[in-house]
């Protein structure tokens, strides 16, 4: 028996016993739907392996493939890399003016939160098939248009250059999801704050980089991380509008893993592919929570 | 005399720079207004455009200059959407994932934060920081594995995959919850246990009923992930017949890919329910989640 356990009351013991009950579903599922998984994939990675016959050790093999003689990989990482260039800021940026603008207190507001919410809560499917049609380069909405004032407009999801764009512009269509997440922010700021910021003659410019911008730091930061794991995870997208076309155009890395492991049924090397993508994703969560003592403002 | 003359004068002059700054501000209101309007079109166009589209002849949806409103909406383009695509089955199929997900997250989410919110037990804050940290796993990388073992087991091809997860606590539910239970005061368990009840009923009868805006935000998200899924369904189903809706959708694309009047209203038909969840929920959902969400 553990010294901690000796030390204990028998209250205490019951107590105890009682949260570890209460836990054990958890647990279970920890080790079976995290635990599990994430030692198996490191494994799996190590092997070449087709589902059918069992795992071969293959050692760094996997790894080699991937870093010296895959252009798809290579390929697939700068696709996903330039979509999260691209729509990232802009969804934190766009997101924050939103969120501005939906805070006035003006009649009339609810409504126009629900309209910019909405998108946000559309499938990813429903989204895609919306914005094929959306975009269609002879009879869609934006180029007739453009049309109108003179201008050729491009053909979106169907042109090499601008297919990848075009995910992103779709994707800054859901961009109320993070507005409603700084509205929240907002709304959590001491309004006295403000009011005495005017006392003392603060205008309203200097009272955003002053008061609300250092106090909306925090939601700022938790945003960056949630936005940023969920931008490297495209994927339903790029499947559903260009099957990662055209000319691999908009070919991300998950839609190369899914491809490489429930079509090609290359398991291992899938696996390296998994390990690859969450290593990315931890290390830009990882450097963006180091520099964040630099940024984010606490109270306390 | 004088004096009222000045108090009249000095009213007066109160009266002017009132009228003036409610001119400024109306003026300000109404560029708020005009911008927020404009916004909104534009945020509505491509839902505007699938309605009017769902409304039309096969032979407008092509035609140039397209029809902004269609003169004669064909309201049997519905129907023939439903006739045409198992698009009432998807919907039951997503329907029953839900609700099966729905009562994973009920049955399991409260008995956790429970544990974590009222007993002190060893390694409890080691714990509670590895089920965060949880949060932050992409789910790719659980597939593979996964995967072997769902067919290992046999529960391929069957909703097991899709439904078992929520009978285990989804963390980011677990930590809301349990900050949830934290700002109820335990005075009311105390209360409840003089009065003979035990840790579990306690959580039944106190707990639970107290907690019901971070249970509601349980049950709406839940809804709104497992309706919209679409990576995992297309992996751990193969029969057409059993897909959810947002992977029948996108299969339909694939295979009919020039109906666009009968692929807009299914589309549309296919959100409905997330919207009617949205307008029923909003209230708490803002709440809800203003409340117990980021604070930093």
């Amino acid at each position: 028996m553990p010294s901690f356990w000796r030390n204990m009351t028998a209250q205490e013991r019951r107590s105890a016993r009682t949260g570890y009950l209460a836990l054990a579903p958890w647990a279970f599922g920890f080790l079976v739907f995290y635990a599990f998984p994430i030692v198996a994939t490191f494994y799996f990675s190590l092997t070449q392996w087709t589902l059918v016959d069992p795992p071969v050790w293959v050692g760094l093999d996997n790894y080699t493939r991937m870093f010296t003689r895959d252009p798809l990989f290579l390929s697939s990482l700068k696709a996903t890399l330039l979509f999260v260039a691209l729509s990232l800021p802009l969804k934190l940026v766009l997101g924050l003016m939103l969120a501005l603008l939906l805070n006035l207190k003006i009649a009339g507001m609810n409504f126009f939160r629900t309209v910019f919410f909405i998108p946000a809560v559309i499938s990813g499917v429903a989204v895609s098939l919306m914005w094929i049609w959306f975009l269609q380069p002879d009879t869609g909405v934006v180029n007739t248009l453009l049309s109108y004032v003179g201008v050729q407009g491009p053909y979106w999801f169907w042109d090499r250059d601008w297919a990848l764009p075009s995910v992103a512009i779709m994707s800054i269509w859901k961009v109320g999801g993070a507005a409603i997440i700084y509205l929240a922010g907002l709304q959590n700021i001491p309004a006295h704050l403000y009011e005495a910021a005017e006392i003392d003659g603060a205008g309203k410019w200097r009272r955003f980089w002053r008061i609300t911008l250092p106090l909306l730091t925090p939601t700022l930061f938790f945003q960056l991380i949630i936005e940023l794991i969920d931008a490297f995870k495209i994927f339903t997208e790029a499947f559903v509008i260009t099957k990662g076309g055209p000319l691999k155009a908009t070919y991300f890395f998950l839609y190369y893993f899914y491809e490489e492991a429930f079509r090609n049924f290359n398991m291992g090397y899938a696996s390296a592919l998994a390990l690859f993508l969450l290593a990315v994703i931890m290390g830009c969560t990882v450097f963006v929570y180091r520099t964040s003592d630099r940024w984010v403002y606490y109270e306390n | 005399m004088k004096t009222d003359r000045q108090a009249l004068g000095i009213q007066r002059q109160l009266r002017r720079s009132a009228r003036r700054k409610r001119l400024l501000r109306i003026s300000g209101h109404s560029i708020v207004y005009a911008l927020m309007i404009f916004l909104a079109i534009v945020f509505m166009l491509p839902i505007f455009w699938m309605a009017s589209t769902s409304l039309k002849l096969p032979q407008e949806i092509f035609a140039w200059p397209p029809e902004w409103v269609p003169s004669s909406p064909q309201w049997g383009n519905y129907a023939e959407a439903f006739g045409k695509y198992p698009l009432a089955r998807y919907m039951l199929n997503s329907a029953i994932l839900v609700i099966a997900n729905i009562a994973g997250g009920l049955l399991s989410v409260p008995i956790i934060a429970y544990g974590f919110a009222r007993f002190d037990f060893p390694f409890k804050s080691a714990l509670f920081l590895l089920m965060l940290s949880t949060m932050m796993v992409p789910g790719h990388i659980k597939l593979i594995p996964l995967f072997w073992l769902y067919q290992k087991l046999g529960l391929i091809d069957t909703y097991a995959p899709l439904i078992l997860p929520s009978y285990f606590g989804n963390p980011f539910f677990i930590f809301l919850m349990t900050q949830f239970i934290r700002t109820i005061p335990r005075d009311l368990d105390d209360a409840a246990r003089i009065d003979g009840a035990g840790n579990w009923g306690i959580l039944y009868r106190i707990i639970i009923p107290l907690s019901r805006p971070a249970l509601t935000v349980v049950v709406v998200f839940t809804f709104v992930w497992v309706w919209n899924d679409f990576l995992e369904p297309i992996i751990f189903l193969r029969d057409w017949d059993s897909y959810p809706i947002s992977v029948g959708l996108a299969f339909f694309q694939g295979r009919y890919s020039v109906e666009w009047h009968l692929f807009m209203g299914a589309t549309l038909v296919s959100i409905v329910p997330i919207l009617l969840l949205y307008f029923f929920a909003q209230k708490h959902l803002i709440g809800g989640l203003a409340s117990i969400g980021v604070k930093g």
